[in-house]
This record gives C-alpha cells, structure tokens and sequence, in this order.
C-alpha cells in the first residue's frame, strides 16, 4: 500500500491545520479508513490521528436531548443510560451496527463518515464514479441486490451503510462541525447528500473540518421508538432495508411520527411523506400501509433490487405497528 | 510394549498442538522466517478474456525494493502437472478476470502490494461468456465427473413412469456459486538450495504438491520436500496445489532467493477454487404409497476453458434412493470464469439439496410424512451397482432424530403456525457420503524408554489429524497416548494421501494400525529395544485392494426448526439437530466439531452464502467477507449432533467412515423444508434471504 505520513494531534485546531492541506485524512477508530488504506480507494497522505483530542461526553440538554462528542465510542453511546431511555432506536441502531470489537473502536464522528460500501467503490480495478468520477457506474447492470433505491442518479446508486446516522436522521440530529474559520453546524437531513452528478461526496463537510460534536434536539416521545434491520445474516451485515421510527400516539390517532429508512439511498433516507401521510391518522395497518405506499412511491429499483421495495414497505409497517403496541 | 494402557480410540481426547494454536505458538506456511526472503504479490487480470500486450514492467522494476517482475514474458517454462490453472505466466492468453498475469517480488509486502497495483497492463479484451444456464450452447457430457464417476446413467423408462404415476414431482433447483473461506487462506514459503527445494505450503496433502512441483519444474522428487505442519483450514480448496505455490517456486528458481506468498481475501476468490453454481432439474414419480417408481437428476454445472472439473452433482442421486427406473445425467459449460474445484463435500452437498429438496416437494404433493416417505424408499441394496451396503442406517438416524426433535407432535399443515411476527416451521432431509479408503504409508518407531514416532503423511487442516492418529497408534500398541510422538505433512514421510474426501482418516489410520501392529510383533515381548531403536515401515495398498467390493457410505438425518420474520423475510434457525451413522467415531470431540462444522456450513450454505455474478465485468462482485456472507455466531443457535453406535467391520481396521463432509450434505434441504412448512413458500435457489421470500409470504396482517 502506498506510505503515508501519520501524526497525532494534540488540539482541534492543530488537526484543522494540519487537515488544511490537501491529501490529509483524519483517523478516528479506522474501522472504515483502514479497510478503504489497504484497497487502495483511500490513499493519503498523512494521517491525523485526533483520537487523543477531548470532544466531550454524553450531555443531556436543557430541552431533553443529549449532546454527544464526536470522540464517544459507539459501544459506549449504545450502553448508556440516557440514550437507552430517552431515545432507544439510536442504542438499538448502534447494536444493529458491525461487531462488538467494531463498535468499541467505531467513534460518533467517524461513523458518521464512513463510505459507501458498495462492492464497486471497495474494488479498484473496476469503474466507479465515487472513486473516480466519469469512469462510469458498473453497479447499475451489475450487483445491485444491496444497493439504492431512493433518490439514486444514473451514475450512483450506492447506499449510506450506517445504522447510527439512520436513527439519527429520524431524530433530526445536528452535527456540529469545527473548521479553520469557525464553528458550524448541519442538521443532518442537510449534511448528507445524494449523489446526483457529482457522487464523489457523502456528505456536505467542508474540507478540511472535523465533526465535534452531535445533538440530538428532545423528543418527548423519543421513548416510543424503535430501530429494526433487515439484513443476509444476523450480526455483522449491512442493512438490506432498516427502519427507525418514533410514535407519538394519542386515542387512536397518529399525533406525531418520526421515520427514517437505511440501505435505500445515498443518505439515510428521512421518510417525510411517510410521516406527513400519517399525522392525525388513526393507528392502522391500512394508514400504515399507504404512508409506506407514498414514501416509496417514488422509488426507482434495478431488477435485483426491487425486493427492496417490498422489504421497505413491510418493515415500515411492521415497525409503526410494533410502536403502536401492536397485538398480533 | 508389555503393559497393554486403556484404549484410548473414541475418547474425547483434547487437540494435542490446542495450546501451540491458541497461543500463537504453533506457525503456519507464511510465519516461517527465512534469510533474504522476498514478497511476491501477484497481479490479477482486470479483463475476462483476451491477450496481454502489453505489461509496462519499467515502471515498476524502478521502483524502489522490487527486485523482479515474472511474466509470461520472462517466467521458466513449466511441464503440465494436470491442471491448467496451475499453469501461470505460461501465456499471453487470459480465460478469466483475476486470472494470475504478472507477480511482483519485493524486499517488503509493502512495496510487493503496492507495485503489483501500480503495474499497467494493456489488454485486447476479446469479450465474456460468464452465466450458466440450463440452456446454455457450450453444455456438454464430460468424459467423466470428478472422482471417477459416470456422466450418464439410465435404468428403466423414466418418461413412462411418470405417465403411471399416482404422484410427482417436477422442479429446478439451484445453487449459486460458493466459495471456499478457511481462516489461513493460501500460503507459500519456496526456498531453494541448490537443487534442493524447501516448501511450506498451506495445503492438505504434502505428497500431492510434491509430485506435482517435481513433474512441473522438472526436479528430482528427492530434491523436493514439501511441509505443511499446521493448517488453518481447506474444505477441499487444498486438496491439491494451487497457483500460489507454483508461483512461489517459479519466483525462488528465478532470484535464488527463498519467496513468501499469501493470497489476500479478496484473491481467494478467484485463485482457491471455488464450488461450481449448480442446476438441479429433478424429477421423481412415486406410486401411492409414495414408493419411488422414478428418479431423474439432471445436473448443469459451470468448468473454466483452461481446465475441466465436473462436478458429480447427480451422483448421490444414484445410490440415495432405490426406483426401478432412473436418470441421471451432467452437463458442463466451459466459461470463461476461474476453475471451480472442490468445496466440502462436492457433489453431494448440492446434489442431495436437490434430490432431498424434490423428496420434500413429494411429500407434500402425496401428503406423506417426510421421514416415513424416506423410510419407504429405503433400498435393500445399493441401486446403482446392486452390491450390498456394508453398513446402512438412514432409517435408524431418521428414527432416531425424529424422536429427538419430536416430530411425531409435528402438524404437517403448511403455513399456519404464527408466533408474533414469526411463522414457524420444521423439516428434516436426509444426507449420505461415501465412505473412501485409499493406500497409504506410514512408520513407526520404538525407542528405548518405551517412547515410539510415529511418522505419518497426513494433514491436519483443524480435524484433529494428529490427536486421532496418535489414538490409533496407541492402541495398536498398546501404550498411552503420551508415549506417542506424531510427525506428519510432510512429504519425506512415506506417502500418504490428501486430507480430503472424508477418507483421510481412514488411509493413514490404516497404515498406522498396521505398522503398529507389526511393530509389535517383530519386538519380541519384552525384548529391550536397540539403543538406536527399532523401526517398521508399512505400505496398504494390497489391504486397501483386498477391501470386498461393497457400497460404503455415512448417512445422516438433518432435523431443524425455522423462524421467518414476517416483516423482513429473515429465517433463523433456533433449533438445528444432525444425527449421523458413520461407523466408530473415533475420538468424540474432534467428531462432534466436524459435525457441528459441517452443519454449520450447511446453514450458511441455505441462509447466506451467495457469490453474486456480475455478467457484465465478469466476475463476482461480493469477493470478502464483509459482502460474501458466512454465518455468523449469532445465526448458529442450538446446534445439537448425535451419532449411532455402529460396528462396520467392512471399512478400514478402525471400522470409522470418515466425517468430514457428510455434515454439510442435506442441511440445506432441510431449512428450505422447514421454510416451506413455517411459510407455504417452496424457496428453490439458495441461498434463502429475504429477497426469495418477501414478496410470497402471507399478509402480516389480517
């Protein structure tokens, strides 16, 4: 593999610095940099390394939310006390994620960047728009079973691989960000982007910054949620279609909903015709249903990937029932 | 050798390297250090098929640690060993994407890895035929199916049959393509001294590589000793050599220098070997006791045009089942994809899905239980060559396994048992695998002191080669297990065979009890053993030869439960029970782990496994285990084996049949059974992931 520089930073503005320079790639957990270092799709180089950098704990906020610094372990987020009550679709997407030895290295920030893992962008012999933009997008009459559905272009349809940022998608988290010219700040609905013509970028991070920190504004039915995946096995797979959602219900009719979809697009998908479809309706599989119908109504599926389609919409309804306290 | 210790054949006797293993102590092919040693890193070729024009090696060779770049410009010209893959850098011809085109030799991984990327290759690509089909027009009848099998067999009229019918069947079934993923993908380390060469290979059968590397590069088998001490794994993929090691001896030939070689993850895919996607048309007619009046097996399987491997899906189908009239057939189509070879129980594992999947079918169209519709078509004698079995218990593991399961409390009604948002199912499917012997060497050693080696040429790819082999000397003669030492894979011991085909056991162990036994009776009762102690060398090919001809094979009952998500399509399997009859197992938990293995590559085999075919690229795209699913712990639940006590005195003196494989063979049939029974949805393509079910399961709501 090719060499490159590595150095340790010792403030978040010498990492800004030293991330100013075309080439250098921050190291957090390297649960995704590592692998992308050895095939070759990533080459810097230099290499900062900021996990020594303090960005914080898990903090609740004054208006029921949490603070979360992008340093908190994924392991460490999933276990603790105020995640798993105030908002339990964000521990569970966490334990959905990787494996135990993964997410005891995985970091917030880190997470939240990890690439595509389309099996075309992962392998350098072949085309791929990501890795290098105009040699084409072999995935779309290829192995397309585990991509995109939604909001795909005609030169990617690569999927957001994450479970973390889909529960947080349906949170609407605001990822802080700190760069040379100052702090900033996405909700994260703006902070990931599709992948149009231009699928070299996952996201809209400025070169150059880092994520400090992520906040998840309160939910006062935070509580009533949940995340559920479907994958090819049950532990250390991608997600075919996940679902996190948060129910707000009150006699009968849908007061409030939060939905988000992984492993359909790009971007964790946040379902909001789904859930504008939903407000004030009463509590059925038939509302349920046609709220799935009218997210997915604007899917565009390759022949291996249509299942996708019905899995969504299954698992949608599933997961709204289950919140609904469902009896089968 | 007066005192007879307790017999030790058929204890639970730990792993006797356990403890080197788990502490990193003992070393595989690629952690042995050698002096000036170089890194090769081999390049893959990034078309499907066409001629290399161009390789732009300057560049390369500039840089800095590379020492020599092979090609097939410059590589030594190599005799045929028998298998056109291992031809490398013969040609400017490439027959599939990731086909070995140049290997890069380095004073670091590094730079080997980095320049083997950084090498240009100009191509004409000449196109790709890459998808098999039933239809395909390259399909052929091969002279013959791996192992020796006939292509073609008929008996009867099996159209004829079905028009007398009371009940049957009519179906494809279908396998992907499946790759083998040991833990220690394939190494090399080749030294060279003088003409005397030096390897450590990770491989199954040293004698086999041997041979091999002497008829290719030309050397005196004397000249060449080949060792592969530990193995982390084969399935069959190193069941012969590989490309790896004859690049690893064509690089130290070429720089004088001792070479290192590891495929990566992603390199196995397209340079181990690989298990061939496979279409199964089945049909069966049976009358209305559901005796099989027809069997017809009709096999479709993928070879490479560099090299024929047939795979003998049929076969199984042949000796299963009795019924007066039968078919069964294979037909190849040479792609232009790498060679499929062995993978864990080749033939059987696909074929019996198939057959055991069409019994399933049969059961359900006749309304007959599913083990007493086996039960009913247990034949007296082995249907194909009409000889008797020399020991036959599916009925007695059916019965056996359906008692444990409790099947007699099982409501055959399909798709009607809800549990939340689960539907649950049960099945069961029966499995077979030949029981094989072939000759082999072996020589012991007393020593004064009443300590004895025992050279033998087995492999111990994590069976328990060395645990079982140093049992069985023992008890020949008569001492314990610690006064034992094991020397093996390692090709100056006297010949032996590969570690494959469940027959590895059964080979050496011959050879051992025999030289044991003869040990014994040239050392006089009693009499000191000479200072420089006294050695017996044995050889069975005149006992193996003598063997009565007989059918011989293992035989088991796969009995599992099914949980599918309404939702998502998943299936688990909580509940997985295997019983098998395999002659004298002989030590109980090495036995229980092949077993447990088998099963669970059974598992992965039905729920995950599938190599995804990019028919445009022309190679498959899932290659690692990130994307390739394997079971993971969390997909194994409660896996329980039980074996029958049987005494087979027609095998080899032991009186085991080997176990290597008949674990994986019918499990898959058996999920898809307890599927259909949990669903009403007949899945028949594996593996079975949501994508197969979701759209034909049953509302999640009434």
């Amino acid at each position: 593999m090719k060499t490159f520089e590595y150095e340790r930073a010792t403030s978040v503005r010498s990492a800004l610095t030293s991330l100013g320079t075309p080439g250098t790639k921050p190291l957090a957990g390297g649960t995704n940099l590592v692998d992308l270092l050895k095939l070759g799709v990533e080459r810097p180089d230099l290499l900062v390394d900021i996990n020594r950098l303090d960005f914080g704990g898990i903090e609740p906020t004054d208006d029921g939310g949490l603070l979360i610094g992008a340093g908190v372990r994924n392991s460490d987020l999933a276990a603790d006390l105020l995640v798993r009550t105030r908002f339990p679709l964000l521990a569970k997407a966490l334990l959905s994620a990787a494996s135990g030895q993964l997410r005891n290295m995985a970091s917030t920030g880190g997470n939240l960047l990890q690439r595509t893992r389309c099996t075309y962008f992962m392998d350098t012999t072949k085309p791929c728009n990501k890795r290098d933009p105009g040699s084409g997008c072999p995935a779309i009459p290829g192995a397309s079973r585990e991509l995109g559905i939604l909001g795909v272009s005609n030169d990617c349809i690569a999927t957001h691989p994450g479970d973390m940022a889909v529960a947080l998608t349906a949170l609407g988290a605001i990822i802080h960000v700190d760069t040379l010219d100052g702090p900033t700040s996405f909700e994260i609905g703006e902070f990931y982007r599709l992948p149009g013509a231009d699928p070299t970028r996952d996201t809209n991070l400025p070169a150059g910054a880092l994520i400090t920190a992520v906040e998840i504004p309160g939910l006062p039915f935070g509580a009533v949620s949940t995340y559920r995946k479907a994958r090819d096995r049950a532990s250390y797979a991608f997600g075919l279609v996940t679902v996190a959602a948060a129910l707000d219900v009150e006699d009968g009719i849908v007061r409030d909903v939060r939905i988000a979809l992984g492993g359909v697009s790009h971007k964790p998908w946040r379902a909001s015709i789904a859930e504008e479809s939903l407000r004030g309706k009463l509590v059925t599989a038939r509302s349920f249903e046609a709220a799935a119908d009218a997210e997915l109504a604007a899917a565009t599926p390759t022949e291996q990937n249509a299942f996708k389609v019905a899995l969504a919409k299954r698992m949608l309804v599933g997961t709204l029932h289950e919140l609904a306290g469902g009896h089968e | 050798m007066s005192i007879d210790a307790p017999a030790v054949l058929g204890e639970p006797i730990p792993r006797l390297e356990g403890r080197q293993k788990v502490t990193g102590e003992a070393l595989y092919a690629y952690e042995y250090r050698a002096d000036e040693v170089l890194y090769a890193w081999p390049v893959q070729s990034t078309i499907v098929t066409g001629r290399i024009l161009r390789l732009h090696t300057d560049v390369v060779l500039a840089m800095t640690g590379v020492v020599e770049v092979l090609t097939h410009l410059n590589a030594p010209k190599l005799a045929d060993g028998d298998d056109g893959e291992l031809l490398v850098l013969q040609s400017d011809r490439v027959a599939y994407r990731g086909q070995v085109v140049a290997l890069v030799l380095a004073t670091s991984i590094d730079t080997a890895r980095e320049a083997a990327a950084a090498l240009d290759v100009d191509y004409q690509n000449d196109g790709l035929d890459v998808e098999l089909s039933a239809e395909h027009p390259k399909l052929y009848a091969p002279e013959e199916v791996n192992a020796g099998f006939a292509t073609d067999s008929e008996q009867g009229y099996v159209d004829a049959a079905f028009a007398t019918a009371a009940f049957t069947t009519d179906e494809v079934y279908t396998t992907p393509a499946l790759f083998n993923n040991p833990m220690e993908p394939h190494a090399t380390l080749a030294a060279f001294d003088g003409e005397r060469l030096d390897v450590r290979d990770s491989s199954q059968g040293t004698s086999s590589v041997q041979q091999t590397l002497s008829t290719m590069f030309g050397l005196d088998p004397a000249n060449v000793r080949v060792r592969s001490e530990h193995v982390g794994g084969g399935f069959g993929s190193k069941g012969s050599p590989r490309p790896n090691v004859i690049l690893a001896v064509m690089a130290a030939r070429v720089t004088g220098r001792p070479v290192k070689i590891a495929y990566t993850r992603q390199m196995m895919f397209a340079l181990a070997g690989y298990r061939t996607p496979t279409i199964s048309h089945v049909r069966l007619a049976a009358n209305a006791d559901g005796r099989l009046t027809a069997i017809s097996h009709q096999s479709y399987t993928q070879t490479s045009t560099i090299q024929e491997f047939a795979e003998q899906v049929a076969e199984p189908s042949r000796h299963l089942y009795a019924a007066p009239n039968r078919l069964m057939t294979h037909r190849l189509a040479a792609l232009d994809v790498p060679t499929p070879r062995w993978m864990r129980a080749p033939g059987e594992a696909p074929g019996v899905y198939a057959l055991e999947s069409a019994m399933d079918d049969l059961a359900t169209v006749s309304g007959i239980d599913p083990v007493e519709l086996r039960i009913a078509n247990e034949p007296d004698v082995d249907p194909e060559s009409g000889t008797a079995f020399s020991s036959r218990n599916l009925v007695g593991c059916l019965r056996r396994g359906a008692e444990l399961f409790g099947w007699a409390e099982r409501d055959p009604r399909l798709g009607i048992r809800r549990d939340g948002r689960f539907l649950v199912g049960t099945g069961v499917a029966a499995g077979m695998y030949p029981a094989m012997t072939s000759a082999s060497g072996a020589r012991v050693r007393a020593l004064p002191g009443g300590r004895y080696e025992l050279g033998v040429n087995a492999t111990d790819i994590g069976q328990g080669a060395r645990t079982v082999m140093a049992q069985i000397a023992a008890d020949a003669l008569g001492v314990p297990v610690s006064a034992i030492s094991v020397d093996l894979a390692d090709s100056t011991l006297p010949k032996g065979p590969v570690a494959g085909g469940s027959s590895g056991t059964a080979s050496w162990g011959w050879a051992v009890t025999k030289a044991c036994e003869r040990l014994r009776s040239e050392l006089a009762a009693g009499a000191p053993v000479p200072p420089e102690g006294y050695e017996v060398e044995v050889e069975t090919s005149v006992d193996v030869d003598a063997m009565a001809p007989l059918a011989r094979f293992a035989f088991g009952a796969h009995f599992v439960e099914a949980r599918v998500d309404l939702d998502s399509g998943e299936v688990t399997m909580p509940r997985m029970l295997g019983v098998f009859a395999a002659g004298r197992i002989l030590n109980a938990r090495t036995a229980r782990s092949q077993f447990l293995g088998g099963m669970t590559m059974g598992l992965s085999m039905a729920l995950h496994e599938r190599g995804e075919l990019d028919a445009v690229l022309g190679d498959y795209a899932n290659h690692d285990l990130a994307t390739y699913h394997v079971a993971a712990n969390a997909d194994v639940r409660d896996l329980r084996v039980e074996w029958l006590e049987e005494e087979d005195r027609q095998l080899a003196p032991m009186g085991g049949k080997g176990i290597g494989e008949i674990g994986i063979v019918g499990t898959a049939a058996a999920v898809a059974s307890a599927v259909r029974h949990a669903t009403g949805v007949k899945v028949r393509d594996l593996p079975i992931q949501p994508d197969r079910l979701i759209g034909q399961l049953p509302p999640r709501f009434l």
